[in-house]
């Protein structure tokens, strides 16, 4: 199947869903789509990578499945796993049950196996891949390049239909040139204060476009002082709701200072943007 | 388009992007997808399939603008009014846009071509800006003053410059490719990624992109320590979990679990050379360890130009860093006569602060080890580094400058392991080894 047409048919698709992409994000969606490959998204946190599979998957009508990364994931959680007690239970109860025991009744399909088996479109969203083990980063090459997986006691499961697979990455560590390799890469960084404005209106409905637009430069100037940590979109976007909650129409010193905590989360981060903006 | 895609990607490999060959057979797959017409998803397209790392992204859109320039619309439109009205109008809009570049291409036009030798002419950006000069622009175009509103305004003036500095930069380096030919400017256009430029010749701008990078760096490098903490030698037998284990196959214990070991955590003494010509280098160095701080039991540092001072304490947890740097530089007791003097360091060092060394502390010492033609004391630095478990010396100028003028760096180098460390990647492969 074809995922999108062409870059500017994914861009409308995925605004549709309300996900506003640009340039970079619309073609290398297209291309992740007609080529088959992997799209690799990296960048802050924030800035919408899981979003962006989220909403692939909606555009498309497809199904989402998603394998959470954390330290210590290994092939049981990832990719399939026998099932001891059904196992035991079954050679307790008959006793010329030991051929059938590694059949499929007794497979307990864990989120890449399922994708690869997926008859309909799937998404495939492997998120915080950073987060795993490197040894993680080696079962992922076999299903990611070819899209199969060997299970020793039942032989390959090969994918009828690729599933579009996304993985995210907060660059904590970097990912081996091998899996790089075989991905497409998209850095997904902080929006320009138009793209902002644009995203902030679409998630916030309700919200009057000059406000957006304050909200937008004032993250933006807050952007480029030196901060921890930067706002990201979902934090924008927070304070955007904040401000409706609370009623103010327009982001003044005083409303700055007072919802500075949505957007900022360290106490020195907020000291600082308080001294730069002269608020207070 | 073979001829440009094989000749594109030759001129990224030799900047230094590493483009493997299956992914430049990947790039021209996806060119087949795409309609060529629209540059911007053909840059994208490269971008997707060649470049894998953000730092490596800005040499790659330099060397993009070279190979697949943009069309000039048509005959130049004539800017007949002052150029600087214009400028001013544009700078307060969106710098997307196909008039501000066709604006910027108007100007290198206009006042970019300087007589570079007797019959030679060449494009340069600075007269173009000097005509112009946008930052004279700033205080007529901020509409309003005082308070948050200008900030913004000031801050989306001067992106908006910054685009226009870049749109010029990039137009420029066209029409010196158009005379004489790519190959020759790809070799000059590309500077190398941020954690690879010389600590010594950072710009301010640059001084800033890398502090923003500490805390990044900082977790990479965390994440990275616990892992190799993690492995390797695993400790005893943990009795409780293995068991808990085997419930799952019937009782019987299939795997074991072991206890981790407990990481080793260096106890880390820096001493580092506050004077200008190392400042930022040293300055990142120490928000670097400061970042790191989890890593050590304990870190405590010491500044000095000509006499030594504790700084430990400006860079209390959850203090704002460029306010530690300017109270280090204006309350602590580090200068006499403004002039380095090592030997005098090292002795003021042993008098005052020696019981910070113990047998469980590695030493830094970050410097250029050039000391006005001092004394140098190196008996006095072989009694401190005897002190401690580790000792070392970073030194941010190149190997080859070690020993020129008034550097003692080799007789120091005698006492102390030195080791060159000229940008932030040769420093974070520094610390990774030590921790």
């Amino acid at each position: 199947m074809t995922w999108f047409a062409s870059p500017s048919e994914a861009a409308t698709r995925l605004g549709q869903t309300g996900y506003l992409s640009d340039d970079s994000i619309a073609t290398s969606v297209f291309l992740a789509g007609v080529l088959e490959k992997p799209l690799l998204a990296e960048g802050p946190a924030g800035v919408g990578k899981t979003q962006l599979a989220k909403a692939i998957a909606e555009a498309t009508g497809a199904d989402l499945i998603r394998l959470q990364c954390y330290e210590g994931l290994d092939e049981a959680r990832a990719l399939y796993e026998w099932n001891y007690k059904k196992q035991l239970l079954r050679i307790q109860a008959e006793d010329d049950a030991w051929d059938d025991i590694f059949s499929e009744e007794f497979l307990l399909e864990r989120p890449l196996l399922k994708a690869i088996r997926a008859e309909r479109p799937t998404v495939l969203l492997i998120d915080e891949t950073d987060k795993a083990d490197v040894e993680v980063e080696g079962l992922l090459l076999e299903i990611l390049s070819d899209f199969q997986i060997t299970i020793p006691e039942l032989g390959t499961i090969t994918a009828g239909r690729k599933p579009f697979v996304v993985l995210t990455s907060n660059a904590t560590r970097e990912l081996s040139e091998a899996l790089k390799r075989r991905c497409l890469y998209l850095h997904l960084d902080y929006p320009t204060p138009e793209r902002e404005r644009d995203i902030v209106r679409a998630q916030v409905p309700g919200i009057a476009e000059t406000l957006a637009e304050q909200l937008a430069r004032t993250a933006a100037t807050l952007r480029a002082l030196e901060l921890k940590k930067s706002p990201s979109i979902a934090e924008t976007v927070d304070w955007a709701h904040t401000l409706l909650a609370l009623g103010r129409e327009i982001l003044d010193e005083q409303t700055v200072a007072e919802t500075l905590g949505v957007v900022l989360k360290h106490r020195s981060d907020q000291q600082r943007a308080a001294k730069e903006l002269g608020l207070r | 388009m073979i001829d440009r895609h094989i000749g594109f990607v030759h001129a990224l490999r030799e900047s230094g992007l590493p483009v493997s060959l299956a992914e430049g057979l990947d790039a021209a797959d996806a060119l087949r997808h795409l309609d060529l017409s629209v540059r911007e998803n053909l840059r994208e397209a490269y971008a997707a399939t060649l470049v894998k790392r953000p730092q490596h992204r800005e040499g790659f859109d330099v060397l993009f603008d070279l190979w697949f320039p943009a069309t000039t619309q048509g005959p130049p439109k004539h800017h007949d009014g002052d150029p600087r009205e214009e400028l001013a109008e544009l700078l307060r809009g969106d710098p997307n846009t196909p008039e501000f570049r066709a604006f910027a291409q108007a100007m290198v036009e206009r006042f970019g071509q300087v007589q570079a030798g007797p019959g030679r002419q060449s494009w340069f950006s600075y007269p173009v800006m000097r005509a112009l000069s946008p930052q004279t622009l700033i205080a007529r175009l901020l509409g309003e003053r005082g308070g948050l509103p200008e900030k913004i305004a000031r801050q989306r003036i001067a992106t908006n410059i910054a685009a226009f500095e870049a749109e010029v930069a990039t137009d420029v380096r066209r029409r010196i490719a158009e005379e004489q030919g790519r190959e020759r400017i790809t070799r000059s256009a590309v500077k190398p990624p941020i954690d690879r430029r010389d600590f010594l010749r950072v710009t301010k701008a640059e001084l800033a992109e890398l502090r923003r990078e500490v805390h990044p760096l900082a977790r990479r490098l965390a994440t990275r320590l616990s892992m190799k903490h993690r492995k390797g030698d695993r400790g005893r037998l943990d009795f409780r979990r293995t068991v808990r284990a085997s419930l799952q196959s019937g009782g019987v214990p299939l795997t074991t679990h072991l206890r981790p070991k407990r990481p080793h955590k260096p106890e880390l003494v820096v001493i580092t050379d506050a004077s200008d010509s190392v400042a930022s280098f040293a300055q990142f160095t120490l928000l670097l360890t400061f970042a790191l701080r989890e890593q050590f039991t304990k870190v405590r540092a010491f500044a000095f130009v000509d006499t030594v001072d504790e700084i430990t304490g400006y860079f209390a947890p959850g203090a704002d860093v460029l306010d530690a740097i300017t109270r280090m530089t204006g309350e602590a007791d580090i200068t006499r006569f403004g002039r380095t003097d090592y030997g005098q360091v090292l002795t003021r060092f042993e008098e005052r602060y020696a019981s910070a060394l113990t047998p469980k502390t590695s030493l830094l010492i970050l410097g250029d080890a050039r000391s006005n033609y001092q004394p140098p004391n190196t008996e006095t630095l072989k009694r401190l580094t005897e002190k401690t478990r580790h000792a070392y010396w970073l030194n941010p100028e190149p190997r080859n400058q070690w020993d020129t003028g008034d550097s003692v760096a080799s007789g120091y180098a005698a006492v102390i392991p030195m080791h060159e460390c000229r940008n932030v990647h040769q420093l974070a492969t520094f610390i990774e080894e030590i921790a």
